[in-house]
């Protein structure tokens, strides 16, 4: 498994060069180096000497991909897309164009993205999981299909209603929790009970019917039919033996998206002004800010990497036949 | 069944915890322990991104700069027209003119034959800086927070975290270091090329800068003390001297912005390490001042707290205002010590709608009004006149409008070749849209009638302005009934046919007139805007092309000469002088040809001459009368559409005293006071929480859940019966 964990981070490499390449060459086909001054520089009074100044001092005055003006390696070197992507790749981020250092804001932003984002997922792949099963359980009745229609109506109403109307309802008519803040220790959990909620609830419709899909595929197979000929209950095959078979398409779709939960959640977070790095992309392409956008891209890509990589290993402990 | 009743009696007592660990409302965002604290709420919507003062020029950045930082002068808090008064000064300076062999002339001299003026500011003795670990010292006197390396700052999080603190008294040199930094090439000043223009060597002493900067190694930085500069120097530990180049009467407006307080060189030199930089803490987040408040924390993804200054030196609350403040209960407090609130916490709010509720639940002091909350706070009389709807009025909320001293207008670029120049042609036209637009309807369309009409450049408030008949603009209204008249769409279409183009026909093309408008504005809201304004136009037979761009991208059109008409773009008053509005339109400040912020490249010889006559006036009826002959040269050249005036609306809890809109202070946060008490027993009255509607669900729950139940027992049984009978 060593030399294949190797072999895969051997192939990430030229994978995030590749990313950090394509993100340069989108980012200043649409803005130049003018751009960024001008934005950092605010509404009034912005001279072409300032923003001539910004640029020299940020080191966006460089070439993009090659100095003419340089000799040997620093023709190369001394670039634009050297200077300000490559050391990504050793993971210095550096500051934001706007003088913050990337890196201290990526590690305090972080956490409160994992607070909101580990329990928002693991209560609802328990609460999704048991009502798939349970609409196996309950195959060709009225509560199947009941239960189906309810999650294709609970799957077509926008993420967006359901923070306004819990906030509303909980936070302003009930007067039960906070409408939105943040706050460390265990004062945390007050602020994250209604979105943990929202999130699981909003997520009940499609991770229902994924599950249900799975598991219904699951219970056609011939171990089921020699567990119930064993004299087994439904709810044990279900909950145990279909359970455990119908884990690697699931371990496919939730694995490769635990590294990503460090990314947070844009709406979420904005609604309940949780202070999390799900805005920060974002906010940096609002801002025209490069070095936070190359930052996020090269993470979120090593993320989905680590991602792919902790699937392929997770099946071997869900499937024996699977040998890396 | 026993493990049943274990889990019964675990949920029941975790809720009894949880219930009685909090005292207050279970909504309350805040810890309860706060609640009876005089500790006030506010919020923020974008993260502030400058706070050191050299370059600091956003207002959502002034409340907290304005609350820490001193320049000499401030504004007279409640007076109006707004009052220059002392803040670490002890007098407002006046100019002492000098000839050019730095002679000394009286103060009546014609602007033109002084070759300097210097301002001489004296400070108040005694005034002390924040607690801060720049100026903590070692045994043997020396810093004792420098070098610091990564292991030093551990567990460090702010410039409080630091063991040892220190201060000391402010000195004339921290004022001077301050306007030396205004031409550090490190620091890029918004203000260093209006400043360089005034004060005698910045210019130089940037050139001067920019070479040592070439000579330093990577990541070293300049030291501004090793600079000799003719602009700014030191007379004793308490007093220091500007030299201004000729005159420039507004430089005492600029000395009560921040650009103008002072940085001491240890601060400078103590964020310049890379230790603190790799965790944020620099200047640019932990400001350093002597003003009434220092910023304790900055995290500006979620909130940003403010604590009272324990060395602030004693101002105290004004004893005077203007009339009506007396009856308003606005003098008080007066002759108290400042300030009276003892912590301020600005928490982060991206989205208006859980801001808005947490105003109403009294978790926000103050609030502006957001277009989705504006008719349920305010109601429009059939006069036209704003009040609080019933809800906020039994809630004992006041309301308080100001217009604000800024302009938001269409401009039009005087290079281009269709609706530029200051032929007949161009101005008609230019004259005929100026009447076509009806921004009486815009006004309340589109801004719930937050602002009013302008005539003119310049705002209410200001000197300059004038009401009534005399301030209408003759080219656009007519004065019918005691009040100014937009006049007929005929009008404006007979002005487009003098101009050449009869109903909206080009000459040279035989169709429609084509024009563009570009405009920083994008989104939904926007589109219904260019919506109205392309409806407008049709009714002159113009057709009007929409060109929105990002910020940047329009600021480079502008910069470039390359629009026809503009949108979007405004002006918010630096200070209250007609001269910081009648500058936009000055000839030599075009932006196309002198990177000047007259976006529309207006050059009018004879107004850019009175410009010149009328800045270095004192106000009165001889710079009223200069002011009027400048307003109606371009009120009849127009290359402004004039726009409106923001009117701001805020609404205030019962709790919260002395609060007096002031569109020219930066941060008022000191003079306000808030009854604590009553606050907290509001909050209870209207946060009770309300249980029963989750015992309804449950029972609910449980109900849905009956069906399921009843199959499944029905299923086991008929297995049960099958297997029996197999």
């Amino acid at each position: 498994m060593l030399a294949y964990i190797i072999r895969r981070a051997l192939y990430a490499i030229p994978v995030l060069i590749g990313v950090n390449l394509i993100t340069f060459l989108l980012f200043f086909v649409v803005n130049t180096p003018d751009d960024i001054a001008r934005m950092q520089l605010g509404f009034k009074r912005v001279t072409p000497e300032a923003i001539e100044t910004w640029k020299a001092t940020h080191g966006y005055d460089l070439p993009y991909l090659y100095n003419e003006q340089a000799d040997g390696l620093d023709s190369v070197t001394q670039t634009l897309f050297f200077q300000k992507s490559v050391k990504v790749i050793a993971f210095d981020f550096g500051q934001s164009d706007a003088g913050r250092s990337i890196s201290s804001d990526i590690l305090e932003r972080m956490g409160p993205s994992l607070a909101l984002a580990v329990p928002t997922l693991i209560v609802g792949m328990l609460v999704n999981i048991t009502f798939g099963l349970l609409l196996v359980f309950f195959r060709s009745t009225a509560i199947d299909w009941g239960g189906v229609v309810l999650c294709v109506l609970l799957m077509s109403i926008s993420p967006l209603f359901y923070i306004i109307a819990g906030q509303y309802v909980a936070g302003k008519l009930m007067n039960l929790v906070p409408i939105s803040g943040f706050d460390a220790g265990w004062d945390m959990a007050k602020f994250l009970i209604l979105p943990v909620i929202i999130g699981v609830v909003g997520g009940i419709g499609s991770g229902t019917r994924w599950y249900r899909t799975i598991f219904m595929e699951e219970y056609g197979k011939d171990y089921v039919r020699t567990a119930r000929a064993k004299g087994l209950s439904d709810l044990r095959i279900l909950f145990v033996h279909v359970l455990k078979n119908g884990m690697i398409p699931i371990l496919t779709g939730v694995v490769v998206l635990l590294p990503l939960l460090f990314m947070g959640s844009l709406i979420m977070e904005s609604f309940f002004g949780i202070p999390g790095l799900g805005s920060y992309t974002i906010e940096a392409i609002n801002q025209q800010d490069f070095a936070i956008v190359r930052a996020m891209v090269f993470l979120g890509s090593v993320l989905y990497i680590v991602g792919l990589l902790l699937t392929d290993i997770s099946y071997t402990l869900f499937d024996p036949r699977i040998r890396l | 069944m026993q493990r049943l009743n274990g889990l019964r009696l675990a949920v029941c007592l975790l809720f009894v915890l949880a219930t009685a660990a909090c005292d207050g409302p279970w909504n309350n965002p805040y810890p309860d322990a706060e609640s009876e604290n005089a500790i006030y709420y506010s919020s923020f919507r974008e993260s502030p991104r400058h706070l050191d003062p050299a370059r600091s020029y956003a207002t959502d950045e002034a409340s907290f700069t304005g609350a820490i930082y001193e320049p000499p002068l401030q504004y007279h808090y409640l007076k109006r027209p707004y009052t220059l008064i002392p803040a670490t000064a002890t007098d407002v300076p006046e100019p002492q003119y000098l000839d050019a062999e730095g002679e000394p002339l009286p103060a009546d001299t014609p602007p033109e034959d002084v070759a300097t003026s210097v301002y001489t500011i004296e400070l108040e003795p005694g005034i002390r800086y924040q607690p801060h670990p720049a100026f903590a010292k070692d045994d043997a006197g020396k810093p004792r927070y420098r070098d610091l390396t990564e292991a030093d700052m551990a567990g460090i999080t702010s410039p409080a975290d630091f063991e040892h603190q220190g201060t000391r008294e402010l000195h004339a040199r921290d004022y001077v270091h301050e306007i030396k930094r205004l031409a550090s090439p490190e620091v890029n000043s918004p203000i260093f090329g209006l400043m360089s223009a005034h004060i005698a060597g910045l210019g130089d002493l940037r050139e001067r800068l920019e070479a040592a900067r070439k000579q330093l190694a990577p990541g070293e930085s300049l030291d501004l003390t090793a600079f000799d500069f003719e602009g700014a120097t030191v007379v004793d530990e308490h007093t220091y001297e500007i030299r201004v180049d000729g005159v420039y009467p507004q430089l005492r407006y600029w000395l009560a912005l921040a650009f103008f307080a002072p940085v001491a060189p240890e601060v400078t030199r103590f964020y310049d390490q890379p230790a603190l930089k790799a965790k944020n803490i620099t200047l640019d987040t932990f400001p350093v001042g002597t003003g009434a408040y220092m910023l304790t924390e900055n995290n500006p993804n979620r909130r940003m707290v403010m604590t009272a200054n324990p060395n602030f030196h004693g101002q105290r609350y004004p004893s005077e205002g203007e009339p009506g403040d007396r009856e308003a209960g606005l003098l008080a407090d007066a002759g108290k010590p400042l300030p009276f609130i003892q912590r301020a916490v600005y928490s982060r709010e991206k989205e208006s709608i859980p801001y808005w509720n947490k105003f109403l639940q009294g978790y926000y002091d103050t609030s502006g009004i957001s277009d989705d909350a504006f008719g349920q706070a305010i109601r429009i009389d059939a006069e036209g006149n704003p009040h609080l709807t019933q809800t906020m009025t039994e809630r004992g909320m006041d309301l308080a409008t100001t217009v604000l001293p800024g302009i938001y207008y269409l401009g039009f670029n005087m290079n281009d070749d269709v609706v530029g120049g200051r032929d007949a042609s161009g101005r008609k036209l230019r004259q005929a849209i100026s009447i076509a637009v009806d921004l009486e309807s815009y006004i309340p369309l589109f801004l719930n009638g937050r602002g009013i009409v302008a005539q003119g450049p310049i705002p209410p408030g200001l000197f300059g302005y004038e009401d009534g008949r005399a301030g209408m603009n003759p080219v656009v209204y007519d004065w019918v009934d005691g009040e100014p008249q937009r006049k007929s769409i005929e009008a404006a279409r007979k002005l487009l046919a003098e101009a050449g183009y009869p109903n909206g026909i080009d000459p040279d093309t035989g169709q429609s007139l084509l024009v563009n408008i570009d405009t920083p504005a994008t989104g939904p809201e926007f589109k219904t805007q260019m919506d109205w304004m392309r409806q407008q136009f049709d009714q002159l037979g113009i057709q009007l092309v929409v060109r929105a761009s990002t910020w940047p991208r329009f600021q480079q059109k502008i910069a470039e000469g390359n629009t026809q008409i503009y949108f979007g773009s405004g002006w918010m008053a630096d200070y209250p002088d007609p001269e910081n509005f009648l500058s936009q339109l000055y000839g030599p400040n075009g932006t196309a040809e002198h990177s000047g912020s007259n976006y529309a490249n207006y050059d009018n010889p004879e107004y850019d001459a009175l410009f010149r006559q009328m800045r270095n006036m004192e106000n009165g009826p001889e710079r009223q009368a200069v002011i009027d002959e400048m307003l109606a040269m371009v009120r009849c050249d127009a290359p402004w559409y004039w726009g409106f005036f923001p009117r701001q609306y805020s609404l205030y809890h019962q709790w919260l005293h002395n609060t007096k809109p002031n569109g020219m202070l930066q941060s008022s946060l000191k003079y306000l006071r808030l009854d604590a008490d009553l606050r907290a027993a509001k909050r209870r009255e209207w946060n009770d929480p309300v249980i029963w509607p989750v015992g309804l669900g449950l029972l609910l729950l449980a109900l849905a859940l009956a069906p399921g139940l009843w199959i499944y027992r029905r299923r086991e049984r008929g297995a049960v019966r099958r297997t029996d009978r197999g």
